[in-house]
């Protein structure tokens, strides 16, 4: 069963990033290969005058959920969402506020801060959050329905960072539909992502920075299907103790 | 498409408008009058200048290190450019390099999987003595460089010794009769077309010495030096999603010089003679076309690779237009 967003079900839990693509062509290619069901796209630096490349992410026809990448405040992503708004038409927000230049890691104060301000002011908001419950109960408190936990920092392709923590953050909420964003490197980190119950994962740099998008797009695609289904098997558990697949009694195993 | 053939030698009269007098319709002008067609160049600003983006360039001629990215296209032609320019301008054949900081030495290998024509240096000492502090870097052999604004000039003085002058005009394609060339870069406002914007600083720091650009690889802030004479580096560039014009913003200013910092510190006491910014054109695969439109060929989207594109696109649309030829670069609308 895939959890909704906001009232939308998505196709296929793969959300794929739009920035530094070898070229539009190549991104347009990998995502449709993917069969993406949502892109992102990033607002801030372009400073509101990207409207060709924002023309070629329309023409994707894919739900597209703009974020605030580069904010360090709650007030600079506010601002970047409204803005989001009108060139995007849609309430979805992927709200990030970055609170270190190094890791990249979200600001919890800005980010609660913001998504309260947002939330009242009719944004759909996925926060980009840590794997924290603290922080995720106040967020839902807040107004968002959507959580996206990080896998590990933006761009350092280390996949599921803490799975403790996001095996206990899924399972504390099991109602919230939750993206694993950021962190991922390779398609089994997707594939895990899903295998722990998380509903989408969305990545950017490792397909857009492979030396082949569009096969690794392709990759991400396979995996996040593998790993929802194994999900939906129910997998078995971890054990310590060896069973053979076969019975050994009556065999003549002297 | 026959219309568009013309024959060579009528005369007195111009055989092809061309419009736009930046790289792109520079090296058209020259390229069809060493073909024996007579071209009448148009340009409202009466010549290259910092009103055109070719102006702005680094000038590399470097196809195998942008194979990292770019299309093949782009390595095949541009391995032809350094020929076409060295009948221009002075070009200096001494290769490029790249590095990268010790952390981010993964970037190096990624990079050298990703390109060819190179080979792997673990002493910089012979090369760049200067940079001999960087212990791994690859090294581009048959790459080259030159100076953009001295390559334009050369341009403008090639074609003035074939008798072909600027005429500083306004025009469109619609105003003249007979086969036109536009290469008019974002202003000709082609469909399909988007703006690239980047961002570049000139610095002047007499007491370093490197005389081959020189790449760093970094996750976030990419840089190039390309040197020029008498002490003097362009730094560059962004690469933005965007249509804004303005000036150099302070995050590229930092980020670029703060490279440059980390390539060799004592960029931190150098001059800062110029900053630059400006649109490149682009298509979608980043691949420059000559899209031909009834009697008209435009030359367009060069992106960041002007001065290693050019060449290719003025051979292809002259092959064009004296035999028919279509090339590879060569698209009917």
């Amino acid at each position: 069963m895939m959890r909704d967003f906001y009232g939308v079900a998505l196709d296929s839990p793969l959300m794929l990033g739009t920035a530094q693509y070898p070229s539009p062509a190549i991104l347009e290619a990998a995502i449709r290969g993917a069969g993406a069901s949502v892109v992102t796209v990033s607002l801030r630096r372009e400073g509101g005058q990207g409207q060709a490349f924002w023309e070629i992410i329309k023409g994707l026809g894919v739900p597209i959920l703009p974020n605030t990448a580069g904010c360090y405040s709650a007030k600079a992503a506010i601002t970047t969402a409204q803005m989001a708004r009108e060139v995007f038409e849609t309430n979805w927000i992927k709200l990030e506020v970055i609170g270190h230049a190094d890791t990249l890691q979200p600001d919890p104060f800005g980010l609660l801060e913001a998504t309260e301000s947002l939330a009242a002011d009719g944004f759909e908001v996925f926060p980009y959050t840590t794997e924290d419950q603290v922080l995720a109960a106040r967020l839902l408190q807040a107004g968002a329905k959507v959580l996206m936990p990080w896998g590990a920092p933006i761009g350092s392709g280390l996949g599921l960072n803490n799975r403790y923590g996001l095996r206990t953050l899924r399972a504390a909420f099991p109602d919230i539909p939750m993206v694993i964003d950021a962190g991922l490197g390779l398609p089994s980190h997707a594939a895990e992502a899903m295998e722990l119950g998380f509903d989408a994962v969305l990545l950017n740099t490792a397909v857009a920075q492979a030396g082949d998008p569009v096969a690794m797009a392709r990759a991400f695609a396979l995996a996040v299907q593998a790993g929802a289904l194994a999900r939906a098997a129910d997998p078995m558990a971890p054990r310590d103790m060896a069973q053979p697949s076969t019975p050994v009694i009556g065999k003549a195993w002297l | 498409m026959d219309q568009c053939i013309i024959s060579t030698g009528s005369g007195r009269m111009a055989d092809v408008t061309i419009i736009g007098a930046g790289v792109a319709g520079l090296c058209a002008a020259l390229t069809l009058a060493r073909a024996g067609v007579t071209p009448h160049l148009i340009d409202r600003h009466g010549g290259p200048g910092l009103h055109g983006c070719s102006w702005w360039a680094g000038g590399m001629l470097a196809p195998f290190c942008e194979g990292a990215t770019a299309e093949p296209a782009i390595i095949d032609h541009g391995q032809r450019a350094a020929g076409f320019w060295g009948s221009v301008t002075q070009v200096a054949h001494r290769g490029s390099l790249v590095v990268a900081l010790q952390r981010d030495r993964a970037e190096l290998d990624r990079f050298a999987r990703r390109t060819t024509g190179h080979c792997r240096l673990s002493d910089l000492s012979p090369l760049e003595p200067e940079l001999s502090a960087h212990r791994d870097a690859l090294f581009f052999r048959d790459e080259a460089h030159l100076d953009p604004r001295r390559a334009l000039a050369d341009l403008v003085a090639a074609l003035d010794a074939q008798g072909v002058s600027i005429d500083r005009t306004e025009g469109r394609p619609d105003m003249f009769t007979g086969p036109v060339i536009d290469a008019r870069g974002m202003a000709a406002g082609l469909s399909g077309l988007r703006a690239v914007r980047g961002e570049m600083v000139v610095l002047r720091a007499p007491d370093i010495r490197l005389s081959r650009p020189v790449r760093l690889l970094h996750p976030r802030h990419p840089l190039y030096v390309v040197p020029r004479a008498d002490g003097v580096f362009m730094l560059g560039a962004t690469q933005l999603e965007s249509a804004d014009r303005g000036r150099i913003s302070a995050r590229a200013m930092l980020e670029l010089l703060s490279a440059a910092y980390a390539l060799d510190p004592r960029f931190a006491e150098a001059e800062i003679l110029e900053s630059g910014a400006d649109l490149r054109p682009a298509y979608a695969n980043n691949v420059p076309r000559v899209t031909i439109r009834g009697r008209v060929l435009h030359l367009n989207g060069l992106f960041r690779h002007g001065y290693l594109m050019a060449p290719a696109l003025a051979a292809q649309a002259t092959d064009f237009l004296t035999h028919g030829i279509k090339g590879d670069l060569v698209h009917e609308d």
